[in-house]
């Protein structure tokens, strides 16, 4: 098991933003959790870092575990002048050797003497993917990596990740609002509203009511369509529906 | 020949030009100029304390230093509405620093020396306090600088790779502190955050990634120290003011270089 979290819940001010959340990822293992917005996911992902301490419960990471992270949206300073070279050796340093290499993997060499700001969406991206790589990393943890990118972009981007994993081995934990497109990817996929809702195979997901209720999928071979249509109703036993 | 005092004077402004040049970097890059501001501030506090205490003067001024840098870090961190609360923090220690310096018997102290620093004054071992701290402040930068730019750049990123932001956080503003102690004496409390701003802020627009930027704010810093004393000495003219006035014509003249270097 890399990263373990038992009956873990995470508050923000007053707010329980996740509660009770059992969960574990194994070696090698996709996992994709989604939600609606405000559903806990990144929130999610910072607590599972050890950026976001939890309110209550426990996370447990394997030791010496090496976490590649891709974060959701990485904003940097305008007054800060960084080359995509210069961003490769954070925080440790790399050859030009490994550098290159890390650029041709994710196929955006030749961007090397570029600026950050000076990337698009889809380069940007890859450019992190490329860093995260660099560790040799046991997991790889993405946070809607593909935010802004058009549909070839995502289609891309994702066949990207699967190619590195089977090259790595690494593990993937990634939150994304383009069900479709992952679930085909993922071992197991969560829902995660505040709480667990269901989670198994993409095929029993996407049966499930509880993600129907919450994503209101009706035709499985159309692009999900990811508004909050009706929320459903909490007992202590957990979640009902209607 | 040029006079020791200019020549000591010229000294002590490389010093902390020195390491007022990557740390205004940082507070820069971390959007920390508020920060600075209210270290400087109560500095001057620190000053009235070592004095009705009877310490030596760096001393009390970087024990406030530190002390006013901890208690914006926790502000910063709790992040919200923290713009007033600075200000109060800030202006108090100022104030109350002020008043209480007019309270210290026997002692007359020139409060403009205070505000605005007294580079022509600086003696033998004020040079020798300005370049042990400022040596203290480089090692310092040095031995963390990935990791301060890892968690300057993002957070959750350095997090992600075993780094604590906090403990990053932490140590620049010791180094900050430590900085302000030193330059009180050459720039004053009011221009300390000036000579963070200004060298770095130019260098920006010519450098292409940190380290160059960092090394060129030193440079930037150096030029307005010399022109800033040169100036002072021929034109009569304050000397603390005459070097940041310096560092704002440098950064002006650096401006249209900004679309070049993009």
């Amino acid at each position: 098991m890399l990263i373990t979290a038992e009956d873990m819940s995470v508050t923000h001010g007053a707010a329980a933003v996740l509660r009770d959340v059992n969960f574990q990822i194994e070696k090698g293992e996709i996992v994709t959790v989604i939600g609606p917005n405000g559903s806990g996911k990144s929130t999610l992902i910072r607590a599972l870092l050890g950026v976001l301490p939890p309110s209550s419960g426990r996370i447990r990471r394997a030791k010496g575990l090496r976490i590649g992270y891709v974060p959701q949206k990485l904003s940097i300073d305008a007054s800060l002048p960084m080359t995509v070279r210069r961003f490769l050796s954070l925080p440790v340093r790399i050859s030009d050797d490994v550098a290159l290499q890390a650029l041709t993997r994710t196929g955006v060499e030749g961007l090397a003497d570029r600026q950050m700001v000076d990337l698009s969406g889809g380069q940007f991206q890859r450019v992190l993917l490329a860093r995260a790589l660099l560790s040799r990393p046991d997991i790889l943890i993405l946070d809607e990596p593909t935010q802004g990118l058009d549909h070839p972009g995502i289609n891309a981007f994702y066949e990207l990740i699967e190619q590195v994993r089977q090259e790595i081995g690494c593990a993937v934990l990634l939150v994304s609002h383009d069900l479709h497109v992952v679930m085909r990817a993922s071992d197991r996929v969560i829902c995660l509203n505040g709480h667990i809702c269901c989670q198994g195979t993409p095929s029993v997901v996407r049966n499930a009511p509880e993600y129907q209720a919450l994503f209101g999928v009706s035709d499985s071979s159309a692009l999900a369509i990811y508004e909050h249509h009706h929320d459903h109703i909490h007992d202590e036993n957990g979640c009902c529906h209607d | 020949m040029i006079d020791q005092f200019i020549l000591r004077a010229l000294l002590a402004g490389i010093g902390v030009a020195i390491a007022s040049g990557p740390l205004g970097c940082f507070v820069v890059w971390r959007r920390m100029a508020y920060f600075g501001d209210a270290t400087a501030h109560a500095a001057v506090l620190g000053v009235a304390i070592a004095m009705i205490l009877g310490m030596p003067l760096t001393f009390g001024t970087l024990i406030v230093a530190l002390g006013m840098g901890l208690a914006v870090s926790a502000i910063a961190a709790r992040g919200h509405g923290m713009d007033t609360t600075l200000g109060v923090l800030s202006h108090s220690a100022l104030a109350v620093g002020l008043v209480a310096i007019s309270f210290v018997q026997g002692v007359r102290v020139d409060v403009s020396t205070l505000l605005f620093g007294d580079i022509l004054a600086v003696g033998a071992s004020d040079l020798v306090i300005i370049y042990t701290g400022a040596a203290l402040v480089l090692a310092l930068l040095f031995w963390r600088w990935q990791y301060l730019l890892t968690s300057t750049l993002n957070p959750e990123l350095a997090t992600a790779a075993g780094i604590s932001p906090r403990r990053e956080q932490l140590l620049l503003t010791l180094a900050l502190a430590l900085t302000v102690a030193i330059a009180i004496k050459v720039v004053g409390a009011l221009l300390i955050s000036a000579m963070l701003l200004l060298p770095s802020a130019s260098a920006r627009s010519v450098s292409r990634t940190p380290e160059a930027m960092a090394l060129i704010a030193v440079g930037v810093g150096i030029l307005a120290m010399c022109g800033g004393l040169a100036g002072s000495y021929w034109l009569d003219t304050p000397t603390g003011p005459s070097i940041v006035a310096t560092a704002a014509g440098l950064f002006v003249a650096t401006l249209p270089l900004r679309k070049v270097f993009g």
